[in-house]
């Protein structure tokens, strides 16, 4: 226990980077109605206002354009949507979402309702980084689907939230800093078979 | 149309594809006029470079004339363009310090992870480069689909010709960052390993930028020569010893600044060399560093390395011990072309800097599968070929 103190003392680095097994534990107790047994965390620096980067990324119908595998998402009101994202094997996995916090230009928190596929709740945080701009720092936690097994063909997809995230920040930073989203196709036709 | 596709290790044919068109809004087209074969080009040619697949269009250094611009493009219809091989976006922070080379957004998201776990944060794109630099189709072909055209192609006045102007898409500037990254302060002397384009951009530079002596190291008796005929000393490394040579040529102390334009594929048969080939054929190690290595032994002490040469990995036994100890600076990194092209677009056009003697061979774009054979084969004979679609 005294070994456990000393190490939270000591150690500033994000819970989502921990190597300790109790981290995913730790980080539900600071996040509103977290649940999950997988803990990811990306960071992204945008070079644009904060006020501008949280107001794009509040408006949830904005997520299809630079989420990949999310392919709509339902705005019932200010807390609640519905969520549609691709699957492995062209499938999809559907989910009622609810705010949990909310501060502008700071903080979204959400979770997952009960019986979602893919249970999630997690938060993301907006920082004023000054002349760089926005620095976007996102938590997720997750139930990966069919465990184990689940992960690995997740993987194989690209369909796995770690991954995922990373990408899709990405996407977010090209779009909100260049006005569109980097592609090697040569043409629409190629693009179009590439999606997004 | 007609490109120059890579389909393995020395396999590269012409394939009919599809032709380009507008993606994104920035975007231009543009059909190509010249484009050259690249020293790097060796090295995908050689299967050096990871994440290539079959069917790739080759080519980085081209321009051409626009003939397809998107809505926010800044390009006009029937403009001359030479475009840089780096692939910016201009609106990110390390553009923002013309760090064009480091841009966030030229890579596409899902082709950024490779560089991410292998360089800790990925870099710009690159045309014609492989996937892990985009898997964007190269321009040795009839067209070429140009993103962020607002920012990248520079506009080349009429009455310039193709050849004087074509290597402001790489090698040009590479060279001029190569000498820039050597500090150079006049009465300096500055040795150069390996006289290729960039490495004869980079005599040039060298004594633009103050350089009192330039030593220039080959093997390649023609490309001594032309190095020679910019003003530098030479030393061909088959004929005698490169360390020697340059302490007694620089009285004991050693160049002032030091720059390795060979990169990964250095040749010659040195001990070091030879297990690295070893190495490299049984995929224990990706770079070839023999010319590094003894750039940094042959350094004054406090002196400066300057390295434009292409490394995609690892090498080992590199003297980090005699880098230490002298307290050498390294400066690298590929080029930031879009900051350096309007300065020298002007110099080549005030004849500061000659660009011209440098193509060796032109030829239709058809015939560019034997131009990377005779590049590979006859490096002495062949400095640079420059393909022309419109002689096919």
């Amino acid at each position: 226990m005294a070994d456990q103190l000393l190490h939270q003392q000591t150690d500033d680095a994000p819970l989502a980077t921990s190597k300790q097994r109790d981290a995913v534990e730790r980080a539900k107790s600071s996040i509103p109605e977290a649940s999950g047994t997988q803990i990811t965390a990306r960071a992204v620096t945008i070079n644009r206002p904060v006020a501008e980067v949280f107001a794009y990324f509040r408006d949830f119908a904005n997520f299809p354009s630079f989420m990949e595998n999310v392919e709509r998402v339902d705005v019932f009101d200010r807390q609640r949507s519905h969520w549609v994202v691709k699957a492995p094997a062209g499938g999809t996995v559907e989910w009622d979402a609810r705010l949990t916090a909310e501060e502008e230009n700071r903080l979204l928190a959400w979770t997952s309702g009960d019986g979602a596929d893919v249970p999630n709740s997690g938060q993301v945080e907006f920082h004023d980084a000054g002349a760089r701009g926005t620095v976007i720092v996102a938590t997720i936690l997750y139930d990966p689907p069919g465990g184990v097994i689940g992960k690995v063909i997740a993987k194989m997809f690209q369909r796995e939230p770690a991954i995922q995230a990373r990408r899709d920040l990405r996407r977010l930073k090209q779009l909100l800093e260049t006005g569109e989203i980097a592609t090697p196709a040569m043409n629409r036709r190629q693009y179009e078979e590439m999606g997004l | 149309m007609k490109a120059i596709a890579w389909h393995g290790k020395h396999d590269v044919r012409v394939d009919t594809v599809d032709d380009p068109g507008i993606v994104n809004p920035r975007d231009c087209v543009i059909k190509v006029t010249s484009t050259a074969i690249c020293g790097s080009d060796l090295h995908l040619y050689d299967g050096y470079i990871p994440t290539m697949q079959s069917g790739d269009i080759l080519g980085h250094e081209f321009m051409g004339e626009v003939v397809e611009v998107g809505p926010k493009s800044t390009l006009k219809k029937g403009q001359r363009v030479v475009v840089p091989f780096t692939i910016s976006c201009g609106s990110c922070y390390h553009c923002s310090k013309h760090q064009y080379s480091a841009c966030d957004n030229g890579l596409p998201a899902d082709n950024q992870d490779i560089a991410q776990e292998l360089y800790g944060q990925p870099m710009a794109g690159l045309f014609g480069y492989s996937h892990m630099t985009g898997g964007y189709a190269g321009g040795q072909a009839e067209y070429v689909r140009v993103p962020f055209s607002d920012v990248g192609p520079i506009v080349i006045p009429d009455g310039v010709e193709d050849d004087k102007v074509l290597f402001l898409s790489d090698i040009l500037p590479t060279g001029w960052m190569a000498a820039e990254n050597a500090d150079i302060e006049p009465g300096d002397t500055v040795a150069v390993w390996g006289c290729g384009p960039v490495g004869l951009f980079a005599v040039q530079s060298a004594f633009l930028m103050g350089a009192e002596r330039v030593i220039a190291i080959d093997h390649f008796p023609n490309r001594l020569a032309l190095a020679k005929r910019f003003g530098a000393e030479t030393i061909n490394f088959e004929e005698s010893a490169v360390y020697e040579a340059l302490m007694v040529m620089t009285g004991g102390i050693g160049p002032d600044a030091v720059i390795d334009s060979v990169g990964l594929e250095a040749h010659g048969f040195f001990v070091d060399n030879v297990l690295d080939q070893i190495k490299a054929s049984t995929f224990l190690g990706t770079d070839r560093a023999h010319a590094n290595r003894q750039a940094i032994i042959a350094c004054r002490k406090g002196g400066r390395v300057s390295m434009p040469a292409v490394y995609g990995g690892f090498v080992d036994k590199w003297p980090l011990g005699a880098f230490m100890e002298k307290g050498l600076t390294l400066k690298t990194g590929q080029t930031h072309v879009q900051h350096y092209m309007p300065a020298l677009l002007q110099a080549i056009l005030e004849d500061k800097i000659d660009t011209e003697f440098l193509i060796s061979h032109r030829m239709p774009l058809s015939d560019g599968p034997e131009g990377y054979k005779m590049f590979h084969d006859q490096q002495n004979e062949v400095t640079k070929i420059v393909l022309k679609p419109g002689l096919d």
